[in-house]
């Protein structure tokens, strides 16, 4: 674990070595601001709904962006290899890397509390559900990563882990939104699946087992299949 | 120290190493050698535990890497082929990093990047992005990684590949100067390389080891004989055949050249006899002119091609 936490470290750094994460900063927060506040005055509500209400779709795009130099990059300079014959296991790099984007993904969000700052100055904000919005907004961000993980394990190239995460995490954000198409028999699992529904939850102040099972359960999966393929690679 | 048993790795169907046994001493340079494809990246992969063998046992010490792993990786410091390190970081930085997951306390982590600044000369790039570094540079930075905390053993896999001869040469003096005290294995495909640094050497073909001895008594038996080259003035090559084919020891002579006034002669003796006193004596009785003279034995070259022929 000292291990993982030392690699955490040194990728968290390395985010700000790179111009990347100061793009992917500088974008989420023009997005999330602008949808944001652009809406906010004409439902004259002092609430961050709208702002949570959004945030799946914006981390589809930017978490994927986040994790996807994570194993890609290694994979393609082949620094994998020095990494790896340090003494450290694949669960050590898996779990550093892992926490490093959570630790990035939060960073991104500090930010974001100027949002609740300017909204309860501005009327009666009900702490309770920024609070746990901002729980489930983490949540979102580790299962995310978990999946972007996945996908930078697969293959060397970044732009394709991006996409390939991207696609996967809409996906998951927008199955519940396409569920005419499919035969009622299936209705409650894709209902089941569908990230949106969780987090509303969560971001609503709804603080359920099942939701937080989910979101957790995601990790995992993402994070063991991750493992599998790293030890496809030996 | 390292014990390496009928190792073996398929990749698919193919065999890449194929029953490798090898047995590599305490402060012992072993040079592992071997055309391109010949298996050893591989082997070295696995012995570092970045591979798992398909077969075959690996020890290092007490330790074996299907249960030590850990341990192993912690006695042992690798030079992975061109040294992939990370691009965007600082050179210090990375070491810093390095000596980090390796536990490499952190006062003594500032004297041994000091240190190793000064034993591969990289004092002067330790504030510059590992990606900006010359080739040179960069093979020395992992090397330095390799030696962070004063590993039992040296894995280097082609250390020298794509350096100038100047590089090339001050590479294989710290390898020397650390070989005095480290158990060092190290691939390359150039021959002399093995020749100059190496207490022994590994012949690599096709994932089967098919020589392993030291470098000088390799030469001597499969080499089995040496020549002798001489180079005349004011002399034909009749009468040099004559004089100097029957002399005892010479077991053949060539004609290499023969120019206006000029004779180029190989002859091939038989390693146990020594016949360049009687070559000498003869040459001393006829009006030739001594030009050159001198015995080349059977290079680590000619054995190398000798047994990594295709066939």
């Amino acid at each position: 674990m000292r291990q993982a936490l030392r690699i955490c470290r040194k990728e968290f750094q390395a985010y700000f070595l790179s111009p990347i994460a100061y793009i992917v900063i500088a974008i989420f927060l023009l997005v999330t601001g602008w949808f944001f506040f652009s809406t906010f005055f004409l439902l004259n509500q002092a609430s961050l709904r709208n702002f949570f209400g959004l945030l799946p779709t914006v981390f589809a795009f930017v978490v994927p962006a986040v994790t996807m130099r994570l194993f890609a990059e290694e994979l393609s300079i082949g620094s994998y290899e020095t990494l790896l014959t340090l003494p450290v296991t694949d669960q050590d790099v898996i779990a550093g890397k892992f926490l490093a984007s959570g630790a990035f993904i939060a960073a991104m969000l500090v930010p974001t509390l100027a949002y609740p700052v300017t909204v309860s100055l501005l009327g009666s904000l009900d702490w309770g559900p920024v609070a746990s919005g901002y729980l489930g907004a983490l949540l979102l961000g580790a299962a995310y990563s978990a999946i972007g993980l996945l996908t930078s394990a697969f293959t060397r190239n970044q732009i394709v882990a991006f996409i390939v995460g991207m696609a996967i995490c809409i996906g998951l954000t927008l199955v519940d939104q396409m569920l005419f198409f499919v035969p009622r028999a299936l209705l409650g699992t894709l209902t089941y699946l569908a990230v949106d529904v969780h987090f509303q939850n969560i971001a609503k102040g709804i603080l359920d087992t099942r939701d937080l099972v989910y979101f957790l359960s995601l990790c995992f999966i993402g994070l063991y299949g991750t493992s599998l393929v790293l030890k496809a690679k030996h | 120290m390292i014990r390496v048993e009928s190792l073996t790795k398929y990749y698919h169907a193919f065999c890449a190493v194929d029953h490798i046994t090898l047995d590599v001493r305490q402060g012992e340079i072993l040079g592992l050698l071997g055309p391109n494809g010949a298996g050893k990246t591989t082997t070295l992969r696995m012995l570092t535990g970045f591979l798992k063998p398909t077969s075959g046992s690996i020890r290092v010490k007490e330790y074996t890497i299907d249960e030590q792993a850990l341990e192993i990786k912690n006695i042992l410091g690798y030079l992975p082929e061109s040294a992939p390190l990370y691009h965007d970081m600082l050179v210090y930085d990375y070491l810093r990093f390095v000596a980090d997951i390796r536990g490499v306390g952190a006062a003594r982590t500032r004297a041994r990047i000091g240190e190793l600044g000064d034993l591969c000369s990289i004092n002067e790039v330790m504030h510059q992005p590992i990606g900006e570094l010359s080739k040179g540079y960069k093979q020395r930075v992992g090397l330095a990684h390799a030696m962070l905390n004063d590993p039992e053993v040296l894995v280097l896999d082609e250390p020298t590949s794509g350096l100038d001869p100047n590089q090339i040469v001050e590479i294989r003096e710290i390898i020397r100067r650390i070989g005095r005290e480290k158990t060092i294995i190290f691939s390359t495909h150039i021959l002399s390389e093995a020749e100059a640094t190496c207490d022994r050497v590994a012949i690599i073909h096709r994932g089967k080891i098919v020589a392993d001895s030291s470098t000088a008594r390799l030469k001597e038996t499969l080499g089995g004989r040496s020549r002798i080259l001489i180079t005349l003035a004011q002399a034909d090559a009749a009468a040099a055949q004559r004089e100097l084919a029957t002399v005892a020891g010479v077991t053949g002579l060539a004609v290499l050249e023969q120019t206006d006034g000029h004779l180029r002669l190989q002859l091939d003796c038989a390693l146990a006899a020594d016949p360049r006193p009687e070559l000498y004596r003869r040459i001393k009785q006829t009006s030739w002119e001594l030009l050159d003279f001198h015995q080349d034995t059977q290079t680590l070259e000619a054995v190398f091609r000798e047994l990594t022929k295709e066939s």
